[in-house]
């Protein structure tokens, strides 16, 4: 009787524990995932200029508004003249802190600064084709220039543009689009290479080989797995990058392809895994019944086995993807990590996690640059997200029979 | 057994609390820092703790007051002096050490010597073939470091003058990466930290005179002030605590503190 009552209690308390560690392990996602939204939905509320600059320019300047992108072409000097951006024909004179500063002397500007509004103001009203750039805290009333509006950063620059720049001075580039495509790229190409091989390892696997063989080379596979993917990026850099350079006669070897390969590499345990446990889920029945029909070794498996196992088969691919998405650091070393659009695979590109894990670091928290990489991050997320849940779904259909 | 170890952890931490000097920032200075701190702990018997991050982070630390000094490879600027300042504090710097840029290529190519326009020009994208500068017709490959690395800043405001890199430029996670892909790609171009240019890639005789002197990167050259693109290395804390500071500051800038300079790979300032 105690002894009954004691496991009834036993049994209720770890009820409630696995209840408990499940419901926190949800919550943590659902938090962790409100928390990325969240410091990145901030970035379409800020500024395109610098946090705490403005731009001005002159008063007699008609120029209402610039875009980010021509604020940039105007400051490394690719735009020249007012007339490019929509105004009169007078050449832009782009003027920084440092230049005003520097004009000068430690006494003219004061040693808290309490000249320096004064002779901003006088060295805008002096050019007529100034755009300066500067803190806001330095305008006072008596100000000569005129202050271009601030605008935020739209949905349509950051989807849409195509430059990537996010420490650039005044205005930083925030065009994900290269990214976006750089990640998507990488990705399919290192599915379409993983998915022969995965595919002929596992009927090799469930099928052909003895159990032997098995028992070596499936261990053996699934230790690929467990290598650290920093091993791999330096296996890639070292031997596959100049492998491609030297194949395709590049310029460069740090490509897109380099990192499919690697990418390819990392993902085969898993395709192999999942496949070949899914191929011997096929009942024996099923195997003899074929092959007392006459079907050949090789007619049982691609007539039988393989639409028995499809579903599994496409959750190894679906896995094998979301593996590859989500890879950083073998990916950061190989590819190059230019952000430019890819149109062959033999360009080097710039994937999502790669820039993360570059620039997280160092960006100052809470900056545009931050909520820019916090965006990246949802984005990556909704990804991964679409393609689970296509894999859930995959693996419920109904077995072709 | 269990109070024993609480009771020990919090002496330590206080103790630590107490005496410690925290360092923070540029990972550049970072193995530098960490090899005085070690040192210096040896003779003086007080804890340094020396933690990387990045320049930024290293002054955004000092403006919060959650570190004693910030370690910086580029000088303070100007927003953040004025974030220093609105918290009514007062940056000190003192310069430990200079570093200097080799601007490195693939052995195989002829080009041995290039001015600061023409550097400009290739890593802005407006140079894409090596026979523009007098090499070999093949394709420029410029290799960057990160964005955020603060050698890509010292490198952008110095040589390509405050403009901004080619949108298709290749960026490399590490200094040791950019001499891998220099040492393996022909058309390669790239910089790096004078300390580890190796002889598995060419150094470029740079001039900062329009093309009238081209001067070797090498140790002397840096330290005569020669060879232009050199950037010091610095301590910033506030003026506050200079007194807490001073003896490891001091320390660095003495002659054992120096020669430590050295043998890290960095230039010592006499």
């Amino acid at each position: 009787m105690f002894n009954k009552k004691r496991n009834r209690f036993g049994e209720t308390l770890v009820e409630w524990t696995l209840r408990l560690s499940g419901g926190t392990t949800t919550l943590v996602i659902v938090l962790i995932s409100i928390f990325l939204f969240t410091e990145g939905w901030g970035l379409f509320k800020s500024s395109t200029v610098e946090k705490g600059y403005v731009l001005c320019v002159n008063r007699s300047n008609k120029i209402q508004n610039l875009t980010p992108k021509q604020v940039k072409e105007i400051f490394d000097g690719n735009i020249t003249s007012w007339k490019q951006v929509g105004g009169d024909d007078i050449p832009i004179e782009p003027l920084r802190m440092d230049d005003i500063a520097s004009q000068y002397t430690e006494e003219e500007i004061g040693a808290n600064f309490e000249h320096l509004p004064q002779k901003l103001s006088e060295a805008i009203a002096a050019k007529p084709g100034a755009l300066a750039f500067f803190p806001e805290q330095f305008i006072n009333i008596n100000f000569l220039g005129r202050v271009l509006p601030a605008e935020t950063i739209t949905l349509k620059e950051y989807f849409g543009g195509k430059e990537w720049f996010p420490t650039a001075t005044p205005a930083a580039q925030f065009g994900v689009l290269p990214l976006i495509l750089g990640t998507l790229w990488v990705s399919i190409a290192a599915i379409l290479i993983a998915l022969p091989f995965g595919m002929a390892v596992a009927i090799y696997l469930a099928e052909i080989a003895n159990n032997r063989v098995r028992k070596i080379l499936k261990p053996l596979i699934e230790l690929l797995a467990g290598i650290p993917s920093v091993v791999y990026g330096f296996f890639g850099l070292i031997v596959i990058v100049p492998l491609i350079r030297s194949i395709f006669h590049l310029p460069v070897g740090e490509t897109a392809l380099a990192g499919a390969i690697v990418l390819a590499i990392m993902a085969l345990p898993t395709i192999i895994t999942v496949a070949e446990d899914a191929m011997r889920t096929t009942p024996l029945a099923m195997k003899e019944s074929s092959l007392a029909l006459g079907a050949t070794h090789w007619q049982t498996i691609y007539r039988v086995v393989i639409p028995y196992a499809s579903s599994g088969i496409m959750a190894a691919i679906v896995l094998g993807i979301g593996r590859a998405i989500g890879e950083t650091m073998a990916v950061l070393m190989v590819t190059g990590n230019a952000a430019v659009i890819p149109h062959t695979l033999t360009e080097p590109v710039r994937t999502i996690p790669a820039t993360i894990a570059a620039e997280l670091g160092e960006s100052a928290m809470g900056s545009v640059q931050y909520q820019a990489l916090f965006m990246l991050g949802a984005i990556l997320f909704v990804l991964t997200l679409g393609i689970s849940i296509w894999a859930e779904i995959i693996r419920k259909e109904p077995k072709v029979q | 057994m269990k109070r024993i170890l609480i009771s020990f952890a919090l002496v330590a931490m206080l103790a630590s609390m107490v005496s410690a000097q925290k360092v923070k920032g540029s990972d550049t200075c970072l193995p530098l820092v960490q090899k005085e701190a070690e040192s210096y702990m040896k003779k003086a018997g007080t804890k340094v703790t020396v933690t990387g991050g990045g320049s930024g982070i290293g002054f955004a630390a000092l403006i919060e007051g959650t570190t004693d000094i910030a370690m910086a490879s580029r000088s303070i600027k100007f927003d953040e002096k004025m974030k220093m300042q609105n918290g009514g504090k007062a940056a000190k710097s003192v310069v430990i050490a200079k570093d200097a840029l080799s601007i490195v290529v693939n052995p195989s190519n002829k080009v041995t010597n290039l001015t600061r326009e023409q550097l400009e020009g290739i890593f802005t994208g407006k140079i894409t073939n090596w026979k523009q500068v007098g090499g070999a017709d093949m394709p420029i490959v410029a290799y960057s470091r990160e964005t955020t690395s603060g050698t890509y800043e010292f490198f952008k405001e110095h040589v390509l003058k405050n403009k901004n890199y080619k949108s298709g430029i290749l960026s490399m996670p590490a200094t040791g990466a950019i001499i891998q892909s220099v040492s393996q790609t022909k058309g390669a171009i790239g910089y790096v930290g004078m300390a580890y240019a190796n002889s598995s890639v060419k150094e470029i005789h740079v001039s900062y005179d329009g093309g009238k002197t081209f001067v070797q990167p090498t140790k002397a050259n840096a330290k005569s002030g020669k060879y232009p693109i050199v950037r010091p290395l610095f301590l910033y804390y506030e003026a506050k605590s200079e007194a807490k500071v001073k003896p490891f500051i001091n320390y660095i800038l003495s002659e054992e503190g120096q020669t430590i300079v050295d043998k890290v790979g960095y230039l010592e300032l006499k």
